[in-house]
C-alpha cells in the first residue's frame, strides 16, 4: 500500500460513517422510508475486506448493506439516491435500503431475509467452480443472529460437501436485533459452528482495519490455494440500534461508550499518524473531503427524479410478458429496457 | 412424432437441453446415482457425469438457494424437488428470492432457473405427500408456473422453461408419468410459456383444466359426446402468466364453463378463472361457472377415502351437464 491507498481507505471509512449519519437525519425528516439499518461502528470490516478482495471475488451480504455498497465501489450518490427511492438509485428506487447491488462490481446485494442469502452464496461459488473461474472466492457476510437459522446450516454444509470456495464472514456485532449472542446461540463463539461441518474457522478482531486486511488477505490466499470454504468470525460492534426504530433497552449506555472509544476510524487515524503515514492535517483534509462527498451525494439524490410510472411494470420478467393493471391488460408488455 | 410416456417426454427434454447447452445442469435429491426417484433422470449420471447431475443433501433450502446462486452466475440449473410438498421448506427461496430478485434489483439479476416438482394425490402417500398446492405458487408475480397435461406439451414446455431467462416452477403430476401420447422428435420443439391451448374443440360447453385434469376433462368430453354435448377443453398449461384469451374466446361461443383442478377449491385456480370469466365475458354468461376440485380435507391414506376426496372424471361430466341443462 502506498500513501495514496492509505488515505483513500481512511476516506472511504469516513464517507461510510458520514453517509450513515446523514441517512439517520434524512430518515428522521421522513425522506427515507421503511427500515434503515446503520453500519456505524462496523466500518473496518467492509473497508478491510473491500480493500483486499480481488475483482473476481463476489460480495454478498445481508440488509445492513450501505457500507458494503460503498466499499464495493458504488458511488455514494447512487447509494443515497437508492435510499431516497429515486430513479438514479442502484435499484432505481425499487430496492431501497436493504436491496442494493451492482452486478458489474460483483456486488450481489443486499438481502433482507435473515440468512436467506447464505445458500445463494454457496450457489454463486458453485457457478464459479462449474465455469472454472479458479481464482474466484465468494465472500458472504451475515450477522451473528443469522447463524441460528436453518439457512446458515444448510448453506455451510453444502459448501463443505461440495468444497466450494466461500469465505463465510460472520460480522459479530453481538446482537441479533435486541437479543445478545448469549441469549440466542447455543455456543458463545460463532466460529465453533463451523467445527460441526469440519470447516476451517477463526475468530478475529474487527475494529482495526489493518488487522482485518491482514487476516482476510491471508485467509483468501488459503482458499485460493487450497479451495473449499472457511469461516471467519469478525468481532465488531454497531453503535446505533438495530434499525432506526430500536429503543435500545437491551444494552447499557456504558457498553456502547466503551466500544466507541475503540472506534475503527479513530484507531486507523491514530495508526496512520503514529506510523507517520499521514499527518493530522492531511487526515483533516480527508475528513473535509468525505464531508463534501456526502453533501454532494445528498444533493444528487434529492435532485434525482422519482421513478416514473412505467418503472412499476419493468423487470417483473426478463421475457416480454402481458401485464395487467387494476383488471385491465396493458398494451405494453413488461420487458427489458 | 414418436409415441412415448410423459416420463420419457420429460426425460427427453432434459437430455436434449443438456446436450445442447453446457450451462444446463441438474441438482436435487437422488437425481444422480439413484437415477431420480421417478426415474426421470435415469442414465443421466453415467452419461453427463457428477458435475452436471448433482446429488444434493436432503436440504431444500440449499437446493433452491444454491440453484438461484448458480443461475445468477449465468448457468441454467434445473433444480429438482422430489415433490412439491417439499417446496414449502424452500418457500422463502421460491417466493422471496426467485420471484423477486430480478425486479428488486431493477433487472440486474437474471435467474434462468427451473424448479421441477411433482404434484398431485392418488398414490396413498398420506396428507403431507399428496397435495396439489399449485395455485399458491401462481400467486407471486415474478415466478412463472407451468404444468403440462400431455406428453407433447411436457417436452415442449420444459424445453422452453430451460431456455427461459426467467425462474420457472415446472409442476409434473406424478400420476401422469405413464400417460402416452405423440411427441414431436424435433430437438427444437418448443411450446410457449404463458399460452393456453385448446386440446379439444366443441361448441356446447367450455371445460378449463390443466395438468392431470386435462386428461380427466378429455375423458369427460368423450362421455358428454355420447350424450350429444360437444365440450371444448382448454388447457391452461401455465398458471402464471395466465392466458385467458382462448378461455374467453371459447366461452363467448359456449356461454357455459366448468373449471377443473385437482387442488382445493378455496382460493384456487377455478376461483381465479371463473372470476375472470365474469369480469371479461359477463354478458355471455348463460349459467353459473362450476368449479370441480378436491374435497376440502387433508388427503387420507385409505385408498377409497382418498379417491372420494379427489376430483373424478364423473364430477367433470356431471358439472358440464349441470351447466348445459341447468
Amino acid at each position: 500500500m502506498d500513501k495514496k491507498d492509505y488515505l483513500s481507505l481512511y476516506q472511504e471509512m469516513v464517507v461510510i460513517r458520514r453517509i450513515e449519519e446523514r441517512s439517520a437525519e434524512l430518515y428522521q425528516r421522513g425522506k427515507i422510508g421503511g427500515f434503515l439499518h446503520l453500519y456505524i461502528g462496523q466500518e473496518a470490516v467492509c473497508a478491510g475486506i473491500g480493500s483486499v478482495r480481488q475483482a473476481q471475488d463476489r460480495i454478498i451480504t445481508a440488509y445492513r448493506d450501505h457500507g458494503w455498497a460503498i466499499s464495493a465501489g458504488i458511488d455514494p450518490k447512487i447509494v443515497m439516491a437508492e435510499l431516497l427511492g429515486k430513479q438514479d438509485g442502484c435499484s432505481r428506487g425499487k430496492g431501497g435500503s436493504m436491496h442494493m447491488a451492482d452486478v458489474d462490481l460483483n456486488f450481489w446485494g443486499g438481502h433482507a431475509i435473515v440468512g436467506a442469502h447464505i445458500p445463494i452464496a454457496a450457489g454463486l461459488a458453485l457457478g464459479d467452480v462449474y465455469q472454472k473461474n479458479d481464482e474466484a472466492v465468494t465472500i458472504c457476510m451475515f450477522g451473528d443472529g443469522a447463524t441460528n437459522i436453518g439457512f446458515f446450516h444448510e448453506g455451510l454444509n453444502l459448501s463443505k460437501v461440495w468444497n466450494l470456495p466461500v469465505l463465510w464472514v460472520c460480522e459479530n456485532n453481538q446482537y441479533g436485533m435486541g437479543t445478545s449472542v448469549g441469549r440466542a446461540s447455543a455456543v458463545s463463539e460463532i466460529r465453533q459452528k463451523a467445527e460441526g461441518y469440519g470447516m476451517r474457522n477463526e475468530r478475529i478482531e474487527g475494529m482495526d482495519v489493518m488487522n482485518v486486511r491482514k487476516d482476510v488477505s491471508r485467509v483468501l490466499d488459503t482458499i485460493r490455494k487450497e479451495g473449499g470454504p472457511y469461516l471467519l468470525e469478525i468481532m465488531t460492534y454497531r453503535y446505533r440500534g438495530h434499525s432506526m426504530g430500536d429503543p435500545e433497552r437491551y444494552r447499557a449506555k456504558e457498553e456502547v461508550k466503551k466500544w466507541e472509544e475503540e472506534d475503527p476510524i479513530g484507531i486507523f487515524r491514530r495508526y496512520l499518524v503514529a506510523e507517520k503515514i499521514a499527518t493530522e492535517a492531511e487526515l483533516d483534509t480527508q475528513d473535509d473531503e468525505a464531508e463534501k462527498i456526502t453533501e454532494e451525494a445528498v444533493q444528487f439524490a434529492e435532485a434525482s427524479p422519482n421513478p416514473g410510472k412505467d418503472e412499476l411494470f419493468e423487470h417483473i420478467y426478463v421475457e416480454p410478458t402481458p401485464i395487467e393493471y387494476r383488471g385491465y391488460k396493458l398494451e405494453k408488455e413488461s420487458e427489458e429496457n | 412424432m414418436a409415441r412415448m410416456t410423459m416420463r420419457e417426454a420429460i426425460s427427453r427434454a432434459l437430455w436434449e437441453e443438456m446436450e445442447r447447452d453446457e450451462s444446463v445442469f441438474i441438482m436435487g435429491e437422488e437425481v444422480g446415482v439413484w437415477g431420480g426417484t421417478y426415474a426421470v433422470t435415469k442414465g443421466f449420471y453415467d452419461h453427463f457425469g457428477p458435475d452436471r447431475v448433482k446429488d444434493t443433501p436432503i436440504a431444500e433450502t440449499a437446493i433452491v438457494g444454491g440453484a438461484i446462486g448458480a443461475a445468477l452466475t449465468g448457468l441454467r440449473p434445473v433444480a429438482e424437488l422430489m415433490t412439491i410438498n417439499f417446496a414449502f421448506v424452500a418457500m422463502d427461496h421460491i417466493v422471496n428470492e426467485a420471484a423477486k430478485l430480478h425486479y428488486m434489483f431493477a433487472g440486474q439479476f437474471k435467474l434462468p432457473l427451473v424448479i421441477r416438482a411433482t404434484s398431485g394425490g392418488g398414490r396413498q402417500l398420506g396428507a403431507t405427500h399428496s397435495q396439489t398446492p399449485d395455485a399458491i405458487f401462481a400467486h407471486f408475480p415474478g415466478l412463472k408456473v407451468v404444468s403440462p397435461g400431455t406428453p407433447a406439451d411436457a417436452k415442449g414446455l420444459l424445453k422452453s422453461a430451460i431456455r427461459s431467462d426467467d425462474p420457472v416452477l415446472f409442476i409434473e403430476n406424478a400420476t401422469l408419468y405413464q400417460v402416452k401420447g405423440e411427441v414431436p422428435e424435433d430437438k427444437d420443439y418448443l411450446e410457449p410459456l404463458g399460452k393456453s391451448k385448446v386440446q379439444r374443440e366443441g361448441d356446447d360447453v367450455t371445460i378449463v383444466a390443466y395438468s392431470k385434469m386435462v386428461q380427466a376433462a378429455l375423458q369427460a368430453a368423450d362421455m358428454l359426446a355420447e350424450d350429444g354435448i360437444e365440450a371444448e377443453v382448454v388447457d391452461l398449461r401455465s398458471l402464471r402468466p395466465l392466458d385467458m384469451d382462448p378461455v374467453i374466446a371459447s366461452f363467448k361461443r359456449t356461454n357455459r364453463a366448468v373449471v377443473a383442478e385437482e387442488g382445493w377449491r378455496s382460493f384456487g385456480v377455478g376461483s381465479e378463472v371463473s372470476a375472470r370469466i365474469y369480469e371479461l365475458a359477463f354478458d355471455y354468461v348463460d349459467a353459473p361457472v362450476k368449479r370441480v376440485a378436491q374435497a376440502e380435507v387433508p388427503l387420507p391414506y385409505n385408498a377409497d377415502l382418498e379417491q372420494l376426496a379427489l376430483p373424478q372424471v364423473e364430477d367433470i361430466y356431471l358439472a358440464a351437464k349441470e351447466v348445459v341443462y341447468g
